[in-house]
């Protein structure tokens, strides 16, 4: 059995998840068995269309002391579900980053982090994943009878089959949390930066935050995420959620608009993996050219009126 | 209060990325080595801060690696810290590190163990909640801010689209990112000093691994820039939509 984790925020389940779950229903087929999936806490959303995706059956384990978040609790009570599993997959986001290594530990189960293919049964089971900031991949051989995999969000198409899965509750041992939630936090209204499929980011050559009309007006009309450079978070003209990069976050959106940034190397380890970037940049020279699709060389000012413009008219008709 | 800070090697942020002996090993010639900078920035200063308010505060920094490591230990040292510990191995195995780290950690008992949210090369983010399962303590990962009275902790940590606050009684390990600190710059004082504080090497305890790297892969050359003029951004646009199919 492949078991995948579902992961939800306030009791909606998170677009990476699904990923994860059609993910795990092609790690069954090609190892010949099932997806099941387990979800912890209270959730709204219909589970049984976790079945779209390819699950057979959905554990949950609705326990309102699970609306806590505590790794050390969750990877517990995982380690259950998982006894008869062959592969655990998990979306490496915050919270799967966060119970896998334990999970490992726990089930003496070699994960690879970072997944962003299919495992490779040709030679053992080796698994692809980024390294260097997304500059290359390594081939990950797991040696364990068991094994982790934990998937980068946006990087494994949703497979949808049309299939209804079945929903049973999980009976399992849940130890008292050790870390208390005290408050919660979330950017509302604004697409999850992690999740976005499409990226507007802006760099110090917009000149100061008032001139961000640009590209929050962009991000609306295209239903981005805002994203900045890290110079920008650094003198807060933005929020710090906001900086990709090798230390800020890494994305791999669709489409990542960059504008006023330069393109730094460092930059570059955070978004080289989207799947087409642009670049406005008025420095013909600016090394973010290198790693663009598409770009124009100009004047952000003039040049980013026009294109919410004529975004507008495409949105419009 | 005793803090222990996970320090482990990386390539330089610039470094060219090259593999050789038929993809299987990083090349690391002309490749400059520093601490990973979330270790160094976020876990170690945050570390620093804790100590320099609280000074009867022990300060110990761990690596796995060997003596390739030294000069980023010392360089660590010279930032701060009593003294360092680093066990001598050349295995880069996840569970195998952090086996030696929890190691380290039972014998040293300390309160606090801090790891940088990931390594720049390796990406894992796994050490720190490997070593916290294996030690049986609380893990809070993605830590953003950090305050301790040296019995209870509270950590804000960065969640999918947001920021939660947290609860935990010591002992504990956190996963340190941005917002943590700030970077800082060692001292003369400091470089002479590191010097002298001790830097012991420890063998490593017999321990599994799980997980091998079989070979690299650099990802395909792009195909090029399309340029389009700046008196005509409409064009970038309908190249978006109807070309890339981008929205
Ligand atoms: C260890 C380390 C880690 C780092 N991590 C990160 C990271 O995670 N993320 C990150 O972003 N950086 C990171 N950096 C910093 C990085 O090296 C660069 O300094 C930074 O990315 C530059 O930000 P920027 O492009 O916004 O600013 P600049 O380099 O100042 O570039 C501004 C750009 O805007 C252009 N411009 C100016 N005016 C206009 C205009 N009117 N219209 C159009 N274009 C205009 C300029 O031509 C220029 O290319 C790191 C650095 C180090 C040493
Ligand atoms: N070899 C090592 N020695 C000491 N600490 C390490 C080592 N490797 C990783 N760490 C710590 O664990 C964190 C996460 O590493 P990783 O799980 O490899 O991404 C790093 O930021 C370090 O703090």
């Amino acid at each position: 059995m492949v078991l995948v984790f579902i992961d939800q925020q306030d009791g909606h389940i998170k677009k990476s998840s699904f990923e994860a779950a059609s993910y795990a229903a092609e790690v069954a087929k090609i190892t010949g068995t099932n997806a099941e999936a387990i979800l912890l806490g209270n959730v709204n959303d219909n589970l049984a269309s976790l079945g779209n995706y390819g699950i057979a059956k959905v554990h949950t384990v609705a326990d309102a002391s699970l609306n806590n978040f505590d790794a050390q609790v969750f990877a517990k009570i995982i380690a259950q579900a998982a006894e008869n599993a062959d592969v655990v997959v998990f979306s490496n986001n915050t919270t799967g980053k966060a119970i896998a290594p334990r999970l490992s530990v726990r089930l003496k189960a070699g994960l690879v982090s970072g997944a962003v293919a299919l495992p490779n049964l040709t030679n053992g089971f080796t698994v692809t994943k980024t390294v260097f900031s997304g500059k290359a991949f390594a081939n990950i051989n797991v040696t364990t009878t068991k094994k982790i995999i934990a998937l980068n969000p946006n990087s494994f198409s949703l497979i949808t089959t049309g299939g209804i899965a079945e929903v049973v509750p999980f009976a399992a041992t849940i130890d008292g949390a050790k870390v208390q939630v005290i408050s919660t936090d979330l950017v509302k209204g604004e697409v999850p930066l992690g999740e976005a499929d499409i990226v507007v980011s802006g760099g110090r050559g917009l000149k100061g935050p008032e001139n961000w009309g640009m590209i929050t007006d962009l991000a609306k009309l295209l239903g981005a995420a805002t994203a900045c450079s890290r110079p920008v978070a650094d003198i807060n003209w933005r929020p710090h959620h906001e900086h990709v990069g090798q230390t800020g976050l890494a994305i791999a959106p669709n489409l990542y608009i960059a504008v006023g940034i330069s393109g730094a190397i460092q930059h570059l380890a955070g978004v080289n993996r989207s799947k087409t970037i642009v670049v406005i940049n008025k420095d013909p020279e600016a090394p973010f050219f290198k790693a663009a699709d598409y770009g124009i060389v100009g004047d952000a000012f003039e040049v980013m009126p026009k294109i919410i413009e004529a975004v507008r008219k495409i949105k419009e008709n | 209060m005793k803090i222990l800070v996970c320090i482990s090697k990386t390539p330089d942020t610039t470094s060219k990325i090259a593999f050789g002996d038929n993809n299987t090993k990083f090349v690391t010639d002309g490749v400059q080595f520093i601490i990973n900078p979330y270790d160094e920035w976020y876990a170690l200063v945050r570390a620093l801060e804790l100590k320099e308010a609280a000074p009867e505060t022990i300060l110990h920094l761990v690596n796995v690696g060997n003596a390739d490591s030294d000069p980023i230990i010392r360089k660590a040292l010279a930032l701060g810290g009593d003294e360092a510990i680093r066990v001598n191995t050349d295995n880069a195995d996840s569970f195998y590190i952090a086996s030696q780290i929890a190691s380290v950690a039972k014998e040293g008992g300390y309160d606090l163990i801090f790891t940088g949210k990931e390594t720049i090369d390796y990406n894992g983010s796994s050490i720190g909640g490997m070593v916290a399962e294996i030690l049986d303590l609380p893990y809070i990962s993605h830590a953003i801010k950090f305050d301790t009275d040296g019995t209870n902790a509270t950590v804000v940590r960065e969640i999918d689209g947001g920021e939660e606050t947290d609860k935990a009684a010591l002992p504990l390990v956190v996963s340190c990112q941005k917002g943590m600190a700030e970077q800082r710059i060692p001292n003369m004082k400091g470089i002479m000093g590191a010097r002298t504080k001790p830097l012991k090497v420890l063998e490593p305890i017999a321990a599994d691994s799980y997980t091998s790297i079989a070979s690299f892969d650099l990802p395909p050359a792009k195909a090029g820039v399309k340029l389009v003029s700046a008196d005509n951004p409409e064009e970038l646009v309908r190249l978006l939509h109807e070309e890339a199919k981008a929205f």
